[in-house]
Formats: C-alpha cells, structure tokens, sequence
C-alpha cells in the first residue's frame, strides 16, 4: 500500500510540472526541452531552505516555485525578445536547461554532482494533491483571462494575435515564468518527498518526459496532459513485473499514441466541454 | 471633431523597396473621416503591402503614415491597433482552434485593465467582466449575422462566414479605421451584394471609416467613394468611381484588358 501510496504521490507531483508546461507548449504553443531544469531550480532552492536554515516548509515551496519563475526571465527575455521561432526556441532553452545543471553540480551548497541527502521528507500525499488541485484551478482561471486568451491567440497565429492589440512579446515571457512556477513548485514537492536530490534529476531525460506527456496528452487541453502524466509514471511502475520490458511498453504507447492519436489524446478540445465531463483526473485517482 | 479639411488618415510618399523590387513606390493619399474608399489595382500592385506597412507588420523604405494628425510610421502592430486601427487579412487568418465567440472575445479582452492576480483567483469581479465581454461578444457575432456559430470553431465555418469573422474581430478592437483586405475574395455576385450591405451597415453602427482593397468591380464602384488606383506600387489615378472608370490611365493599365474579371 506505502508502495502505491508513494506511486500515486510520485504522479502527482509530476503531474503540477506537467500542467506548468502545457501552459507553455500545449497553449501558448512553444516547444521547450528545458523545463526540467526549472523543477530542479524549485527543487535545490526548496531544499537548500529547509536544509540548511530554519525555513518552514510551505515557504521553502513558495521560494522555490518563485525562484525558478525568476530564473526563467534570464532565458526567456533574450530569446523570447528575439522572436527565434519555436523550435529554435526549444535548442537555447536546451542548452540553457543544460547549463543550469552543470551550475548545480559545481555549486558548494547544493554538494555538487553527489547530491544532497537527507532533506526532510515533508511531502504527503494530501499536500501534493492539495497543491495539484490548487494548480488546476489557478491554471484553468489563467487560461480563461485575458493573458491565457492571448496566450492561445499567439498560438494560432501570431500576426492575427498581434493585430487583435496581443503583446506577443510579453504574452509568450508570462506564459513562460507562470510555467516555470509551476515547475518550481514541482521541484520542492519532488526534493521533500524524496529526501534526495542530484543534478541528473534534471536533464534533458525528464524535460523530454514532460514535453511527452504534454503532447501525448493534448495541446490545447488540461486534463489531457494529466491523465498522459499520470499514466506515463504509473505504467512503468504497474509494469515492473515485466522487467526490461517495461521501457519499451512505455516507448510503444507514446508511438501507438502519436499514430493513432496525433492531437493527443485529448486534443484541442475546449476546457469548458471537458470540465463539463470530467472533474479533473485528480480527483477521480484519490485513494 | 476635425475640421472637414484635415483627412482622418493618410499616406504620404509611402516607399517599400523588397531588394530592389518597388513593392509601393512614393505613394500619397487621403482618407476622409466617414467614407469608404477603394483600393484597386492589378494583382501585385502593392495594395496589400501598404496594408501590411500601415498596421506595422513591415517598415517602410520611406514616408510616413498619419493617423488623427500624428505620424504611426513604424509603429508595432498591437500599438496600430490601441490607436484605433484594425484590418482583415487577404488569406484569412483565424485563431482556427478556437470558437467564434473566443476569437472575438481576444481583442475584447486586451482591451480591458485586468488584474492579474485576481484573474488567476477567480474573484467575482473578474468573473463579471468575462461575463460582460462574452455579451459583447456575442452582440458583435449577431450583427455579422455568426450568432448561431459562437460555440462552432473558426476553421468549420463555411468561408464566406470566415470573412465575416474577421471583421466581427477587428470591429472588436473597436477601430475608427478599418481596413479590409478583398473582403468579397471567393464570394458569389449574390454573397458580394450583401457583404456590400453589410460593410455599409457596419460603417453606420460603428461609426467606423473604411478602407477596402477588393477585385470585385461591381462592390468596389457600388460602395466606395472616392477610389485610388494603384499600378506598380505608385498611384496611379485617384476619384469618384465615375471619375475613375472614364480615366484612361486606368482603362489602359486595368479596366481595359481585364473588363471579364469579377
């Protein structure tokens, strides 16, 4: 049941990066290959906090979530400014995402590339689920404002946006440091549940395991990216059994996914049609 | 008001250079506040590369475009449109994915003080605005005649209503000049006449001066008064449509080789 228990947690907690992410590639349409990097900022600072002084831990995870929103103004103004179209975008923030975990492991105070052990393990299931389901709500409400509605308007086209009074400049930057915030605050769930962090938590490996979920998911669609999450986290585990075969399950169905489902599997389709429906994925999972 | 002499908008010297092609060369016109006028020309007169110039979306070689008295040469697109510019575009351009309502509900929105935080929140007044909005919204669609398309997304409408949905967004931005890029393009002769209705309708409700590049002959001499004439980026005639059909520079260069072409 622990094992289940810490699944289902370890889910959830990657689903509140996945939903920061979405924000960014699924609607305002941004490929990016770095976003793992922001989990890892939210995570080391959150960490660092507690660990080292005497910081409560909800404020270590609001430290941590703002902390990556900071630092993804220092990749998102330059390249964001310069308009590099999507997938030139996705190489610098790469690179950037790249950078950053090298910075990690040559840090003193995050014990360089060996980690930091021992970091109190504050993450229980209720918090992450709270922290889950107060992120859908923030992020629906977003996407519902006027920065949201921009954010998708940049999405479809980016001359109409622009023409329809759009600052895509700004509007693409806030999409950013609200997905990064997302992710910090993923980070410090992740480091106080685990106890334990180490710069390869935060390569390119996981940013592509988001951007996965993302589009296995659904651009354009919360709840999408969610269930994809939480099925690419709990299938692996569920398929233990099988050993080495496990990865290549989790490989098959990304590939059945993209042949047969190449919107996602839930598409562009409004949210207002799909909260209608389901009640967030979330809630359904509770156990 | 402006007096009657000064033009709402204008054009002056307006120069593009695409490497060493003359897309618009020293182009100069008015547009009175209230009127409808007609660009024509042949196909790659420039007609649409001065549309493009004036809502930002290319620098000009030379010249400067006035609005109300005041120069908006350069200016970026989003900063055309606050002072009160909007257009359509020759190759539609939708947010596609999105229900008609949310199309004319984003230039609604960015037109709106908002806060940020209490939009992340949800607080009630935030949830009056979306509300207020999304009525505008829909008052806007029932006069382009889209009411019942509003849930319907942009890229399932038939095209004509496509057009239409364009305008009801750049009306939604709420203009005092709208410029329309062949409004009537794959249009019957019977949906050409009613877009013309309906564009002189929209310049009594909204109060709105027009400016309209269109191929269709019998639209552009129906409704728009005075008409400029472009041939190879420069101007080439300028009058009433009487004027400008009886002006031979014009039967030469356009009306005489292409009488068929509607």
């Amino acid at each position: 049941m622990d094992y289940i228990l810490s699944i289902v947690t370890l889910a959830c907690i990657n689903m509140i990066a996945v939903l920061g992410l979405s924000i960014f590639t699924g609607f305002t349409g941004l490929f990016s290959f770095g976003h793992a990097a922001f989990v890892g900022v939210g995570a080391y600072t959150s960490a660092v906090l507690t660990y080292y002084y005497p910081v409560p831990f909800p404020l270590a995870l609001a430290a941590g979530a703002a902390a990556a929103g900071a630092v993804s103004l220092v990749i998102g103004v330059p390249t964001l400014r310069a308009k590099l179209r999507s997938d030139y975008f996705a190489i610098a923030i790469l690179g950037f995402g790249e950078a950053l975990r090298v910075i990690l492991e040559n840090l003193g105070i995050t014990n360089g590339a060996r980690g930091l052990p021992g970091i109190d393990d504050h993450t229980t299931l209720p918090v992450v689920l709270l922290c889950l389901a107060g992120g859908v709500v923030v992020a629906r409400n977003f996407l519902r404002s006027r920065w949201g509605v921009a954010c998708v308007a940049v999405r479809e086209d980016p001359v109409a946006a622009e023409l329809s009074g759009v600052r895509i400049f700004r509007t693409r930057l806030l999409s950013l440091v609200v997905s990064a915030v997302f992710c910090g605050l993923s980070g410090g769930l992740l480091a106080h549940f685990l106890s334990f962090i180490q710069p390869v938590m935060f390569t390119l490996t996981q940013s592509t395991q988001l951007l996965a979920a993302v589009i296995a998911g659904g651009m354009g669609s919360i709840t999408g990216p969610l269930i994809a999450s939480f099925v690419f986290i709990a299938l692996p585990e569920a398929l233990r059994v099988a050993q080495m075969w496990r990865l290549v399950a989790y490989g098959l169905l990304l590939v059945l996914i993209m042949v047969y489902r190449p919107q996602g599997l839930m598409g562009y389709r409004e949210l207002s049609s799909l909260w209608g429906k389901r009640a967030g994925p979330s809630a359904g999972r509770r156990p | 008001m402006n007096s009657p002499a000064a033009p709402l908008f204008s054009v002056r010297g307006l120069t593009k250079h695409f490497d060493g092609i003359k897309a618009v060369d020293s182009l100069s016109f008015d547009v009175a506040e209230g009127s409808i006028t007609g660009i024509i020309g042949p196909n790659g007169a420039g007609k649409t590369t001065v549309f493009n110039i004036v809502t930002g979306l290319y620098r000009p070689t030379a010249g400067s475009v006035l609005f109300r008295g005041e120069s908006i040469t350069g200016l970026r697109p989003d900063r055309v449109v606050r002072r009160g510019i909007a257009r359509t575009f020759q190759n539609i351009r939708l947010f596609n994915r999105r229900s008609c309502l949310d199309n004319v509900m984003t230039p609604l929105f960015q037109r709106e003080r908002c806060s940020f935080l209490g939009s992340l929140l949800g607080t009630p007044s935030t949830r009056r605005m979306e509300r207020e909005l999304r009525e505008r919204a829909v008052g806007l669609l029932q006069v382009l005649g889209l009411e019942r398309f509003a849930s319907t997304q942009a890229d399932n409408l038939p095209y004509g209503f496509q057009r239409k949905l364009e305008i009801a967004r750049a009306l939604a931005t709420e203009p005092s000049l709208l410029l329309l890029d062949e409004p009537a393009a794959g249009m019957n002769p019977e949906e050409t006449r009613s877009l013309a209705d309906l564009i002189a309708e929209v310049r009594e409700r909204f109060q709105v001066t027009i400016l309209l590049i269109e191929h269709h002959m019998d639209l552009v001499m129906n409704i728009c008064s005075p008409i400029v004439v472009m041939n190879f980026g420069a101007l080439l005639a300028r009058g009433t449509p009487d004027e400008v059909r009886a002006d031979p520079a014009v039967v030469a260069a356009y009306l005489g080789k292409g009488r068929g072409r509607r």
